[in-house]
């Protein structure tokens, strides 16, 4: 099983999408990329930002930013986090990546306490870290990928 | 000894597969001339082969089964059991069987109960009629293994390899065994290379070769063997009244021998003695001993390639390496063109064209022959024609055709739908054909043949063609098209609701055919492979389909084209041509833009409309024009700019940008970056 497991400690790549800081599983994330060019994909969906050439592979890039409808001003700090789930590979734009955290699992709150309805099926829980509040995400959820 | 057998079991399951689909393939040949001698030959030495290999494998089931064919096939070599349409029709339902044994093994189920196959193989053999001699030597000038050694005139046995010089004694015994009803076998034996005390295997053969007959001729030499100077084999000359298959299971049984060969030899006495030099025989008796019983003989030789068998998962890394290349190669050209260094140019090209050979090697490395997925259908339109109580002449053409071994992969299952549609729908029974006017024998063509970078696979089948209103009512019933638009559609619009998923015309849901998973399927795995399928028909006359596919998958040509800002590449392979027409020559039918070309009005799309990129005004007054195809009509797309043309590399965009309509892929530029391949077909 991919995602965040909740219970024990984890270490995730923590990112901001806009203002909200966000986290996922380090072992999901391939690498991280400074924003190459990307092709527009006519016709996809419209939370797919493009194509881009990874080393010779095509990979679609997705935009957490209008899933999350958050505004996106990409600017030097902003990456692309690649990940890698069995055969296909993915990548989202994000506005910075601020570190790899620790997180103890009694630290987690899980997602259905914090949220409701739709939006919490791509998140796996909400981690508290000296004061900061860090949305962990569900990649494969959040991305189609079964 | 325990050896794995494991290991061995892709190679065994391979090798069997290509032997069966030889013997479905000479079956049906003797079928069709049952004199032919020497296919009867091959089908009883790839029977025999199949045997020693399952035995090998361990798999007695299989080495029963197939060794009562041999049985069988050996009293119908020998003429004593009539080659009909009874025994071919067992030995196509041992072929069948032998089909599913291999199948299950793959696949790990249970061994399984040939009893009933056994026994009909037997009743064949038991209403032989005696052997005679005469019937036999009959049989035998035809074209048996080695029908012709004593070739007349020259008293020469043919046959490259081991010579057997007879001398004026060997040829009196032989004299005498044919005076006597003896039977003369040429015996070639291969011990295991393990073996450790060849001399004592020489010995044991010997001894049960001995008992009841008499070698007449060894090579290496009788001393030689027995103190076992020899490689891996012998062979000699025996003469005794037994059959060919017990003195091999003889010579079988000694432990460490492990294969044999037994073979007859004509006698033919008076041409032997035309030449009083001792003539030679010579014997062929190749490395490949066991699998490849010797015998061929002179005209209809099946060359054996020399091959290697490499997975195709390799090929594949190959292909993607060249890939690399190619698109790092265009890179190299682009950085060439801005630099102006001469030196730095002639490496470039030199690299080019190495580059272009490395890719049509590897190409043609993928590339095999669509008699592959071919092979397999005369023995299946046979059986449905049977089925069904039709007759028809089933004819292959152009089966060396080379295709992309992924799509030769893929084609198999569309092309066994359209033949089964054309026996089925197709062909009529022969009352009716001879009510028709027609001959009772129905054809079927299916025909592959290369043409530019597409090979184009039809197939054809002269029936009663498409009943055209037939497919206007069902249209209609199944609402996918209006009474009064229906009339107004042209045959080709027509036929193509034939590709709509669960339309079927047939007025009767036979076995074979008509439960409406159709045409659409064929379609879409056509699509898939980046073809096209087209169909045509005359009432009355026969119905054609026409497939057209890419030569290969991996790396095409393709037009490079800007769109707001955007480039974007189109195969070649469905751009007619490209055009400049300036903004006046536009005109309007029916809120459609269109342009006149060459007489003919060409639809017009706008390709920044169907991609979304920024609508803005051209400024200058040309507009560029790409005829593209879209099945069997042309189409105008309007592009900003045309960049050229170019050898671009395929790459899939994966999973989960897959299927979007109007995009069949991305390709690498030379300067890095992405750009998506449109797919006419689904872009408007």
């Amino acid at each position: 099983m991919g995602g965040v497991t909740l219970g024990q400690e984890i270490q995730v790549v923590a990112f901001k999408i806009g203002s909200g800081e966000y986290g996922v599983d380090i072992l999901e994330v391939q690498e991280i990329i400074k924003v190459l060019s990307i092709t527009r994909v006519p016709r996809a969906d419209r939370f797919i930002e493009g194509v881009i050439n990874l080393r010779g592979n095509v990979i679609p890039v997705f935009n957490l930013h209008k899933r999350f409808g958050v505004s996106s001003e990409l600017d030097g700090e902003a990456r692309i986090v690649v990940f890698q789930f069995e055969e296909t590979k993915a990548g989202i734009i994000v506005d910075g990546v601020s570190e790899v955290l620790r997180i103890e699992g009694d630290a987690i709150e899980e997602a259905d306490k914090v949220y409701h309805g739709l939006e919490a099926d791509f998140i796996q829980g909400v981690g508290k870290i000296e004061g900061r509040l860090l949305i962990l995400l569900n990649m494969r959820k959040l991305l189609g990928i079964n | 000894m325990n050896v794995d057998m494991s290991q061995y079991l892709d190679v065994f399951l391979e090798e069997s597969k290509e032997h069966l689909t030889n013997l479905n393939e000479k079956l049906l040949e003797l079928e069709r001339n049952t004199d032919n001698l020497s296919c009867l030959n091959e089908i009883f030495r790839s029977a025999h082969t199949l045997k020693g290999m399952s035995s090998t494998m361990g798999f007695d089931d299989m080495a029963d089964l197939t060794h009562h064919m041999e049985d069988m096939l050996s009293d119908m070599k020998e003429g004593m059991i009539r080659v009909d349409s009874s025994v071919i029709d067992v030995l196509f339902s041992c072929l069948d069987r032998l089909q599913l044994m291999l199948t299950n093994i793959q696949n790990g189920q249970p061994k399984i109960d040939n009893s009933d196959l056994v026994t009909i193989l037997g009743q064949f053999k038991q209403g032989t009629y005696p052997e005679s001699l005469e019937n036999k030597d009959a049989a035998m000038a035809g074209a048996s293994p080695a029908p012709d050694l004593f070739a007349p005139g020259n008293g020469l046995i043919r046959e490259p390899d081991i010579p057997f010089e007879l001398n004026e004694y060997d040829l009196t015994v032989l004299k005498e065994a044919k005076a006597r009803d003896l039977k003369v076998y040429y015996v070639a034996v291969k011990v295991r290379p393990d073996c450790l005390m060849k001399s004592v295997r020489v010995f044991m053969v010997f001894k049960a070769l001995e008992a009841d007959g008499e070698i007449i001729k060894t090579i290496p030499s009788a001393q030689d063997l027995d103190e076992g100077r020899f490689e891996e084999e012998f062979h000699l000359i025996l003469v005794n009244h037994l059959e060919a298959e017990i003195i091999r299971q003889r010579i079988d049984s000694i432990s460490e021998v492990e294969a044999a060969v037994v073979r007859p030899i004509p006698i033919d006495i008076d041409s032997v003695e035309e030449t009083a030099q001792g003539p030679q025989l010579d014997k062929p008796l190749n490395q490949k001993l066991p699998t490849n019983a010797p015998a061929d003989e002179g005209i209809k030789t099946h060359k054996v390639k020399q091959t290697v068998r490499v997975d195709i998962e390799k090929l594949d890394n190959l292909m993607n390496l060249v890939g690399e290349l190619v698109i790092n190669k265009g890179r190299l050209e682009q950085i060439g063109l801005n630099q102006h260094h001469t030196d730095l140019n002639d490496v470039i090209e030199q690299m080019e064209r190495i580059t272009n050979d490395l890719q049509n090697v590897v190409m043609k490395v993928r590339m095999v022959p669509i008699e592959q997925v071919f092979n397999r259908f005369p023995r299946m339109v046979r059986d449905l024609a049977k089925e069904l109580g039709k007759e028809v002449d089933f004819i292959i053409e152009g089966k060396d055709t080379e295709l992309d071994r992924t799509v030769i992969d893929e084609i198999g299952d569309p092309l066994v739908h359209l033949l089964r549609n054309a026996l089925d729908h197709g062909i009529e029974y022969p009352q009716v054909r001879s009510r028709r006017g027609k001959p009772t024998t129905g054809l079927v063509r299916l025909t592959a043949r290369h043409e530019g970078n597409n090979v184009f696979i039809e197939v054809t089948d002269d029936g009663m063609g498409l009943d055209l209103e037939a497919i206007r009512a069902k249209a209609v019933e199944k609402g996918l098209v209006s009474p009064q638009e229906v009339a107004a559609l042209n045959e080709g619009q027509i036929y193509d609701f034939l590709f709509r998923p669960g339309f079927s015309t047939a007025q009767n849901i036979t076995d074979v055919s008509g439960r409406g998973v159709g045409l659409d399927v064929v379609k879409s795995k056509i699509e898939s492979l980046n073809g096209e399928i087209f169909v045509d028909s005359k009432p009355g006359e026969g119905t054609i389909f026409k497939i057209r596919l890419p030569l290969t998958l991996a790396i095409i040509q393709a037009l490079l084209v800007k769109v707001g800002g955007e480039t974007y590449a189109l195969p070649l392979s469905s751009v007619d041509e490209t055009t400049m027409i300036s903004k006046s020559e536009l005109k309007m039918v029916q809120s459609q833009e269109v342009v006149v070309l060459r007489g003919k009005v060409l639809p017009l799309v706008r390709a920044r409309r169907l991609l979304g990129t920024p609508e803005s005004e051209e400024s200058n007054d040309v507009i560029y024009v790409v005829v593209a195809r879209k099945g069997e009509k042309q189409l105008g797309i309007v592009v900003d700019s045309l960049l050229g043309q170019q050898e671009i590399v395929i790459k899939s965009l994966g999973k989960l940008l897959a299927g979007i309509p109007g995009v069949a892929g991305a390709t690498i530029l030379g300067d890095g970056g992405v750009s998506l391949i449109l797919d006419v077909g689904t872009l408007v």
